[in-house]
Formats: structure tokens, C-alpha cells, sequence
């Protein structure tokens, strides 16, 4: 059995508006039907772009936000259930990993304090002396110096404060840690030194991650498996590998061709799938396929209508996409979009042109592609002019 | 000659020099006159020293102010001695972490540094007018028209109770003396130009009512609107997600191929570089430590740090589950340039000979491949354990 | 040998270039705030001017070359012809309009002003602060319930807030009578709503910070968040705050008492209750409301110094 199931979780927030009195007039979608299950001992990563609600889930499933709908169950216990007060001590098997270092740490408390803390909310340890031995031990392997419990988190550069804030997870021994951006705030050197850092205490550890980031290269780099979310639902998940050698889901595919890679040699030979238009509002979220306003591979029938459910593929590579296979075996072409091709060489090549021979996105299926086709007209337009 | 050549641009905050003193002597030309034995001395700092004589009452507040004084109180250099130039048309990237001194340098650019507290030192002419000589009035005709900025945040670069429509028409109207409709007309012409949707509506709105992607064209669309010779971007995409960051990307590229309007990129991200520069000047502690063609950067990182970066990124196209390999320590673990390479502390190669004075830009591998290095990573493939 | 030699000199050469200066380690923000307030001159003149009026008023009586009371040169002043005694060699501030010593009276006022200022301030810290915290605490660990609570809490601070201070001073002095404690109370209550609106601000924003957060997923109590981690780092603007209304609350009591609303014993000196008396001979004796007036402004200028001061120590932005 998985560590981690989650079973169909809802979040909706309630948007209220009165002026004495609030009346809910709507909800944010955001998170909309979400089942998944992590194994103990791996890492799984939730990939989405901001305002996909992925941060929301991974606080749904510490219950910082309640959840909806839908069970969170962590090793047999649903955690959407508990009573607040079992709740409480049920924490210490799920611990968090914030993105902001200082900011998710007590500025006015030193490193002691922040540390001992949870043990002493959970009798870990039975003294003081006990826990600062804990603690020595587990700052040692966080890579911190032994002397750095008396300091505060203003004394500490950004990944050291990223550290101190693992070594509160790791103190409770938590089953589950969620790391929410772990290295997002990062200067690029130092986010390496954290994610090395973060493998390593999995391997000698056991540790269990569910990693929330944006950036598609970390979250390959320490995934086992990824699921990439949007707008509130997983329109795709998969090992690692397979997810990177074959994204089955249009979005998918445009997010990864959409991350620059640091080799001129591959960025000039890359093709691009722009996306048209911006992520529309998850409190007004499209019906249908969640992604048929920007898809580039729309089609008339089912898109805009069906909401596709996760389907397998085979080999744990699950999909919720109808025409997958049909994009994948190219029986479908793209309807809109533009591709960017070499970028520094040929320019109003193949895909400069198969762009503006694309017909337009019908202005009937909603203000986001309506947007989206006058902004991929023009832009396809520009490598033709040059 | 380049459209803009920095020259040993230098920008100290704090100290005793009190204020951004832009209309400076103009014969303070730092020259190499100082000598290979005197800049080896360990308690200089070459582009303070080589002001000489010539401005007595400024140098003595640079000197005072310098990292090799500490007697200049919490001075701190943000920016020291950085060289590079940008030509016509040209894409130039300026890369490095936080703390390397790239956002100052394009502030300083700009003329937007606070007049009080920030030293400046050095020259920067930009179609052969020293931008940091300038004064507030020229400096301020130049801006939008001839030079003008992207800055990282959308939203709190733009005014939140203008319209755009007002905001864009303002620069029309102040540098292109167009008016009323005329100027409503281009306004919408330029958003229409950015890839704006629907701009007749869009000029009506407000900044928060546009989404992060389009509010960043907005400003595109301002800072083209008087076809800049050059467009500086500081991290134009760092806020956007990473589908709107390559469309972003794609208008820059595009801008720049149409209007043959010059770029510097500032950025951290050596993906955004490796992508759209032509030329690459990678920043550390204040100092350009390499600065090279493109792919001859990608291809021969030379410096350590720029090694050492690339060996962090995990990349996308990578095989998986080997560990990366960080650059130890942090930007807080360095020395003064004056005693020696401020990158020492965190590099696997360093040498007694890196203690001993800046090192100087030297090109190790080939020409116009420059590195500041006294033991360059001259071997490709191996990556440093 | 050579190699092993070259190794550990530039290993000793990089050590010595990266010794920095011993920076106090474990420094707590407080401690630090403290640090920086010492080194900001507008904080050391606020000190230093606050420090002399206490000082005063507490040896002020010894201090006082004649009887505050004692109406020694009454044949002198002619109050209803006009007729004053300014500044001369044996009575420094010249006599009030009742034949008293104007500057034995300054120097024995100086403790009543203090203690009016430093009670209705307390007043307003303490009751302001505990309203919001009880109201801040609520709406950001009480849920449901708790927001109701606060609502209904804020709405009557806005009520507070919205009466005129002055206004609500004098309705609760007429209400409780002419006296010294009257004047503390109706300055103290009007501070109540301020102090509790801000500390309340604060803990709401605090409330909303990661580390919250953080607190909430390791499983420690609601109250334990709310004591250890909430109110810490919300009291330093309610600490600013409290150091500027010391000074407001000395001029408001000074207002008060101008109204005729303060002290009626005219046997104890307050600056405010000497103001209010001097304006009526403002025209023959000016510089018998300048010497109160002064004083006043002086002591509120030293308590807004030190609190600015305070505020920019306590900022967390400006740390460096």
C-alpha cells in the first residue's frame, strides 16, 4: 500500500462578498478532483505553474486548509477527518519544507527554540539535554555548524535558513515531508547544495518527499514520478523518465519545451510550442478539458464539452487528455499555437510558416483562445516579415 | 565603435562619499598606469588607485569608501570596475547571482540610483555621451527615448491608478510630442505591436486588471515606444511562469531581429542566456569574471564560477540520478578583490597566486574569450568533484 | 615537501583573507534594535531630554526654591489692573498671576505631568492591547467563530475611533467629574481603540507569515503560537506607538485641563492646568503661558524623537 493516497480532493474557497454581512457568491477552484498516491521512500513531484493549486494541496494534505472533498489518507488514517485534537499530534508525520527560508522562520527565536519546539509539542526527547543532543545531531546533517544553536535566522545566508528549516522537519521523524519551492528562492549554486542535500538525507534517511516546485528541471532531477497539474487538476502523471522522453498531454509538452536549457547548441535546435494566452481564472474555470482555451491541439468535438479523466497508458504513465494517442501517433495536428523553431538559424523556416497557415482558433470557444489567436496571428506573422 | 561601452564602472553605497556624483571630473580616465607590481600589492584596489590625482575631492571619498579601506565605515561596493560594451543591434547578457552587483549596474545606467549614498566611478558612453557624467535633466530626455528599462515586477512598475492607455500615451506625448488622438492611435498601434489583444479595450484598463504576462508586454510596449537604440531588461521573466516567460522571450528576440534595437539582459537565469545573447558577461562580487561569445561560453566555461554554475543547473535534457555539482560555500564566503580573486574562498583551484592582488582578464583559450582567472579551467569535460 | 608547504601557506593566506571581524553571534533582534538605537543620534537627544524631565520630576520638589503653593508676592501681581512680574534675580520665571512662584511651580508640575502622561498612556496600552490581541488572536487562529469576534470587536473600535478624541475626553470627564483621574482616564480611553486597532494590524499580518504556518504544521498549540511566536513579533510598532502617545497624551491632558475639564486643586501645579490659567492674561503676561508651553512641547518633542528613533531600530527592513 502507498504511504500517501489522496482520493478525489476538492479544495474550493469560498469567495464572499456584503458589506455588513458576507454572502458567498462564487468559489475558487482550487483544487478540483485530485487522486494520486506517493510510495514510501520516493520522491513525488508536483509540477504546475502558478495558480494551478499545488501549494494548495500540499497544504491540504497538512490540513492547513480544509479540504473539501475527497480523503487525504496517510499510511490507513484519513487525515481530512481527523478531530483537531488527534490532528495535532498526527502532525508529526507529516512535516513541510518551505519556500521562503527566513520568512517560515520565527525571526525573534534562535535556532535551539525553532528546532526544539515540535519536540517538545510532541514529547520527542524527555529533556532539554536530550533534545539539544537531537538536535546537534540532526544539524550535523543538515551540514550546519554545531555552534549555530544559540544564533538566530538573520545570522544565516539563504540556504543555510533553507537547512535550519529541514532540520525542523527532520527532528519529528515525520513519515512524509512536503517541500513547497524548496529551492525556488535560491541563488542558482546554492539550490544545488540544497537539492544534493535533500537526496542524500533520502537515501541515508528513508525519507519520503512530495515535492511542489515550478522549475520542470528540478523536479526531474529528484522525481521518481511527476505529476503536472493544472488549473487545479493533474492532467498528467508519470515516472521521471517517461514523462520526459514522451509527454503524452499537450500542456505538458508545451511547459517542457517552454523551459530554456542552459547549451546554445540545444536552445538554437529546440522547438518552442508557445501557449496562447494566459491560465484562465480558477474561479471561473472553462468546461470541459480545463486546458482547451490555450490547447494548441483543440479539437471540435469533446474538448470543450468532456472533462477527460486520468487514463492509463501503461507503464504508470496516466494521461487526461481523449485525443492523447491521436496527437501521439499524429492522425491530429495542431489547430493553433505557434512553434518557434531554431531560433538563431532560419528564420520563417517550416515553422515560422506552418504557423500562419494554422487557421484561427474559432472566437466561439471562449475569451482565452479568442485572445490567443489574435496574439499567435501576429506573432506568426513577425519571422515571414524578417 | 559600440553604441554603449561601460568602462571600470564602479558603485559604492554608504560610506562617506555622500552623494551619486554624476557631473565628475571628466579626465578621471582609469588608465593600467599602476602597474602590474603596484596592483599586486595586497591592500589596493587598482580602479580606485588608477583615478589618480585629477579629482581631488571625490577620490579621497572613493578611496576612503573602498572595500580595501574598511576605515570607510559600512561602505559597501556593489558594482567594482565592471567593463563591457554593447553594440548596435546587439544582444548582451549580464549574468550572476544576488549580490553580483548586475541590477545596480543597469541602475547606474539609468541614472536611477538615489543621488544620496551611491558613489559612482568609471564611464559609460552611450553614443558617445558619458551616461554617468550626465546631468538628472539630459539623463532624463534620454530615458524612454533613447534608452529605456523592463524591470522585473510588472505590477509595481506600473502606476496601479493610471490607465495603461494613460501611461503609454504620457511617453508619446513627452518624447514624440504626439497628441490627443494621434497619440491614442500609436498607444494602441504599440500594444497591438506586443502582442496585447484587443488593444483599444486593454488601453481603458487598469494594471491589476491584466495578467502578469500581459502587463509585461505593457511595459515592452512602453519602453519600444519610442524605438530605443537600447532596451535594458532586468530579469524580465523572473516573475512569469515559464510558458509566459518564452513568450515574453519570443517578443524580445523579435524586437530586437525587427528594430535592430540593442539589449542588455540581466539576468540569473544562464537558460534565458544561453537562448538570446550573443554575448555573455558573467558577474561576481561587482566584477566581470568572464565575458565571452555564447557558445564559446557554453561550450568552454573557463572561469571556475561560471564552470561551477553550469555544473549546478539540472537540466531538463540531462540523464537522471546523478548528484549536481554545487559551488561550495556562499556568496557571503569571499575576499576583498584587492587581496586577491573574491571567488577563492568557494574554488576548488585556487593557488597562492589567486591571494595576491585582482586577478586581470585575461584570454587563456582564444580571443574575445576573456576570463579573470590565474588558474582557468582550460579542459572541457571534466567537471570539478 | 615543497607541494605540502605551498598547500597549507595559501590555505593559511585564503583563512587570513576570509577572518572577518568577530560578529556578535546570537544576536536576538531586540538586542540588535537596542544596538542600533544606541548609535541614532535622534534617539540619544529624545533619551537625553526625556531623562531630564524625569529626573525632574521626581527631585523637582526639592529642587523648588520657594513653596509652589504659597502665595508669597501677592501684593505685587495686580491680575485684574494688568499688572505682572516677569523674570528677576530671586524668582527666575517671574510670578503667576497669584503671586506664586512660576519656577518652583514648573519644577514641582513636571511629576503630575508626567504621571498623567505615563497612566492614561498605560491605560490605553494596556486595555488597547489586550482588546487586540484578544481580537487578533481570534481572527487568525479562531476560525469561524473567531472572525465573528473580531468583527464585532473592530466595529466598536471604529465607533471609538470615529468620536472625536478631544470630544470623548470631555463627554467622560463631564461624566466622571472634575479631577486628575478623570483627565488620565478620558486621555487613556481614547488611546484604547488605537492601540488596539494596531496591535491587532500587526498580529494579522504576522498571522499570515510562513513561520505561522510552520508553527501550525509541527503541531504546536493555537495559544502557544499565539504567546511564542504571533505576539513577539507584532509588538514592536504598539511599542513605538506607546512612546509617541506618551507624548500626545501629555498635550491632550494639557488640552483638557485648558478646558477647565483638569485638576481643580490649584494647590498641585500641572503644566496643562498652568497653560490653561496663563491664557487669560495672555495679553499683560505672555511669558507666563510660554514657560508650560515650552516645557510641554519640549517633552512631547523627546518622547516623538525617541520613538521614531524606535521605529526605524525596530524595523526589520532597515537590519543590516
Amino acid at each position: 500500500m502507498s504511504l500517501l493516497e489522496l482520493d478525489g480532493v476538492k479544495v474550493h474557497f469560498p469567495v464572499k462578498k456584503g458589506i455588513l454581512f458576507d454572502r458567498t457568491v462564487g468559489h475558487v477552484y482550487a483544487v478540483d478532483g485530485i487522486s494520486l498516491s506517493v510510495e514510501a521512500g520516493q520522491t513525488y513531484g508536483l509540477v504546475g505553474e502558478s495558480g494551478c493549486g499545488k501549494t494548495t494541496l500540499g497544504r491540504a494534505v497538512l490540513r492547513l486548509v480544509d479540504v473539501t472533498d475527497g480523503r487525504v489518507v496517510l499510511d490507513g488514517t484519513d487525515v481530512a477527518q481527523l478531530p483537531e485534537k488527534e490532528m495535532r499530534s498526527f502532525r508529526r508525520r507529516l512535516q513541510m519544507v518551505f519556500q521562503d527560508p527566513l520568512g517560515s522562520l520565527n525571526p525573534r527565536q534562535n535556532i535551539e527554540s525553532i528546532l526544539s519546539e515540535g519536540m517538545a509539542a510532541h514529547g520527542i526527547g524527555g529533556n532539554r539535554e536530550e533534545r539539544r543532543e537531537k538536535i546537534k545531531e540532526i544539524l550535523a546533517k543538515v551540514g550546519l555548524p554545531g555552534n549555530a544553536l544559540s544564533r538566530y535566522p538573520h545570522e544565516f545566508s539563504g540556504g543555510q535558513r533553507q537547512r535550519i528549516g529541514i532540520a525542523r522537519a527532520l527532528v519529528l521523524e515525520p513519515d512524509l515531508i512536503i517541500c513547497d519551492e524548496p529551492v525556488s528562492a535560491l541563488d542558482v549554486s546554492i539550490q544545488a547544495q540544497v537539492v544534493n542535500l535533500l537526496e542524500e538525507l533520502q537515501k541515508s534517511m528513508g525519507l519520503t518527499y512530495l515535492v511542489i516546485a515550478h522549475d520542470l528541471a528540478v523536479v526531474r532531477h529528484i522525481s521518481d514520478v511527476i505529476g503536472v497539474m493544472y488549473l487545479g487538476s493533474l492532467v498528467e502523471e508519470a515516472p521521471s523518465d517517461a514523462l520526459y522522453e514522451e509527454p503524452r498531454h499537450p500542456y505538458t509538452r508545451a511547459l517542457m519545451s517552454a523551459v530554456p536549457v542552459p547549451d546554445p547548441e540545444v536552445e538554437d535546435r529546440r522547438e518552442r510550442i508557445l501557449l496562447l494566452g494566459d491560465l484562465p481564472s480558477p474561479a471561473n474555470p472553462p468546461a470541459g478539458c480545463r486546458f482547451h482555451t490555450r490547447c494548441p491541439w483543440k479539437q471540435d468535438t469533446r474538448c470543450a464539452t468532456e472533462r477527460p479523466e486520468l487514463r492509463d497508458l501503461g507503464g504508470g504513465h496516466r494521461v487526461a487528455c481523449h485525443f492523447a494517442a491521436e496527437i501521439a501517433s499524429g492522425e491530429i495536428t495542431r489547430t493553433s499555437g505557434e512553434v518557434v523553431p531554431a531560433a538563431h538559424e532560419g528564420s520563417g523556416g517550416s515553422g515560422g510558416s506552418e504557423a500562419s497557415g494554422a487557421p484561427r482558433a474559432s472566437g466561439a470557444s471562449g475569451g482565452g483562445a479568442a485572445k490567443g489567436s489574435s496574439s499567435g496571428e501576429r506573432a506568426s506573422e513577425a519571422p515571414a516579415g524578417t | 565603435m559600440p553604441l554603449l561601452d561601460v568602462d571600470e564602472l564602479t558603485v559604492t553605497f554608504g560610506g562617506r562619499g555622500r552623494r551619486a556624483d554624476r557631473g565628475r571630473d571628466r579626465d578621471r580616465k582609469p588608465t593600467e598606469a599602476a602597474g602590474p607590481t603596484e596592483a599586486a600589492g595586497p591592500a589596493e584596489d587598482t580602479s580606485v588607485r588608477a583615478a589618480g590625482p585629477a579629482g581631488p575631492a571625490e577620490d579621497t571619498s572613493v578611496r576612503a569608501a573602498g572595500p580595501a579601506g574598511p576605515a570607510g565605515g559600512n561602505a559597501v561596493r556593489a558594482v567594482n570596475g565592471v567593463s563591457f560594451s554593447v553594440d548596435e543591434g546587439q544582444v548582451v547578457g549580464l549574468v550572476g547571482e544576488s549580490g553580483c552587483g548586475k541590477s545596480v549596474t543597469s541602475l547606474a545606467l539609468m541614472g536611477l540610483l538615489p543621488r544620496k549614498g551611491a558613489t559612482l566611478g568609471g564611464r559609460a558612453d552611450f553614443e558617445g555621451a558619458d551616461l554617468l557624467a550626465m546631468g538628472p535633466r539630459r539623463i532624463r530626455d534620454l530615458r524612454g527615448s533613447k534608452l529605456a528599462m523592463i524591470f522585473q515586477d510588472p505590477l509595481s512598475s506600473l502606476n496601479p491608478v493610471v490607465p495603461i492607455g494613460v501611461q503609454v500615451t504620457e511617453i508619446l506625448k513627452r518624447h514624440r510630442g504626439m497628441k490627443g488622438e494621434a497619440a491614442r492611435k500609436e498607444a494602441a498601434q504599440l500594444l497591438d505591436r506586443v502582442g496585447i489583444p484587443d488593444p483599444d479595450r486593454r488601453l481603458r484598463e487598469y494594471p491589476h486588471q491584466l495578467s502578469g504576462g500581459m502587463r509585461q508586454r505593457a511595459l515592452i510596449a512602453m519602453a519600444v515606444a519610442c524605438a530605443p537604440r537600447l532596451l535594458i531588461a532586468d530579469e524580465p521573466t523572473t516573475a512569469l511562469d515559464v510558458t509566459i516567460q518564452a513568450q515574453i522571450l519570443e517578443l524580445l528576440k523579435e524586437l530586437v531581429d525587427q528594430e535592430g534595437t540593442a539589449l542588455l539582459m540581466i539576468t540569473h537565469d544562464l537558460g534565458v542566456v544561453a537562448g538570446l545573447c550573443d554575448q555573455v558577461n558573467v558577474l561576481y562580487a561587482g566584477k566581470v569574471v568572464e565575458s565571452s561569445g555564447r557558445r564559446e561560453l557554453f561550450a568552454h566555461p573557463t572561469h571556475p564560477y561560471t564552470h561551477g554554475l553550469l555544473g549546478s543547473i539540472p537540466r531538463l535534457d540531462a540523464p537522471r540520478g546523478e548528484p549536481l555539482n554545487p559551488i561550495r560555500g556562499s556568496i557571503n564566503d569571499q575576499i576583498a578583490w584587492a587581496d586577491g580573486c573574491a571567488f577563492a574562498p568557494r574554488c576548488d583551484r585556487y593557488e597562492m597566486g589567486c591571494l595576491t592582488g585582482t586577478p586581470e582578464l585575461t584570454e587563456p583559450r582564444e580571443a574575445g574569450h576573456q576570463a579573470r582567472c590565474v588558474n582557468p579551467v582550460l579542459a572541457t569535460t571534466e567537471v570539478p568533484a | 615537501m615543497s607541494l605540502a608547504t605551498t598547500k597549507t601557506s595559501k590555505i593559511d593566506r585564503l583563512a587570513e583573507l576570509t577572518a572577518k571581524k568577530e560578529t556578535s553571534s546570537g544576536a536576538s533582534l531586540w538586542r540588535e534594535a537596542f544596538r542600533r538605537l544606541r548609535g541614532s543620534k535622534m534617539a540619544i537627544i529624545g533619551a537625553v531630554v526625556i531623562a531630564a524631565f524625569v529626573v525632574v520630576a521626581i527631585v523637582g520638589p526639592w529642587l523648588a526654591p520657594y513653596s509652589p503653593t504659597a502665595q508669597t508676592w501677592r501684593g505685587e501681581v495686580l491680575a485684574n489692573q494688568g499688572e505682572f512680574v516677569g523674570a528677576r534675580g530671586e524668582n527666575w520665571f517671574g510670578l503667576d498671576h497669584l503671586g506664586r512662584d512660576m519656577f518652583s511651580r514648573m519644577l514641582v508640575g513636571a511629576r503630575q505631568t508626567l504621571l498623567v502622561g505615563v497612566v492614561s498612556m498605560l491605560i490605553g496600552l494596556v486595555l488597547g492591547a489586550l482588546v487586540g490581541a484578544v481580537s487578533g488572536a481570534a481572527a487568525t487562529l479562531g476560525g469561524r467563530a473567531g472572525q465573528r469576534l473580531d468583527d464585532v470587536v473592530m466595529r466598536v473600535t471604529d465607533i471609538m475611533l470615529a468620536l472625536p478624541s478631544l470630544l470623548l475626553a470631555v463627554s467622560i470627564a463631564a461624566v466622571l467629574g472634575q479631577s486628575l483621574t478623570t483627565v488620565m482616564i478620558a486621555v487613556g480611553v481614547v488611546q484604547i481603540p488605537i492601540f488596539a486597532r494596531l496591535l491587532r494590524g500587526s498580529m494579522l499580518a504576522q498571522g499570515g507569515k510562513d513561520y505561522v504556518l510552520a508553527a501550525r504544521s509541527l503541531g504546536i498549540r493555537k495559544r502557544r503560537i499565539v504567546l511564542t511566536q504571533i505576539m513577539p513579533n507584532s509588538l514592536s510598532p504598539v511599542i513605538v506607538q506607546a512612546t509617541l502617545s506618551l507624548a500626545t497624551a501629555i498635550i491632550e491632558a494639557a488640552a483638557l485641563s485648558y478646558l477647565g475639564l483638569g485638576n481643580p486643586d490649584p494647590a498641585i501645579p500641572e503644566w496643562g492646568v498652568m497653560l490653561s490659567q496663563a491664557q487669560r492674561f495672555f495679553d499683560n503676561a505672555p511669558m507666563m503661558s510660554m514657560y508650560p508651553a515650552v516645557a510641554i512641547i519640549i517633552t512631547a518633542l523627546g518622547f516623538t524623537l525617541l520613538g521614531e528613533a524606535m521605529r526605524e531600530a525596530l524595523d526589520p527592513k532597515l537590519r543590516g
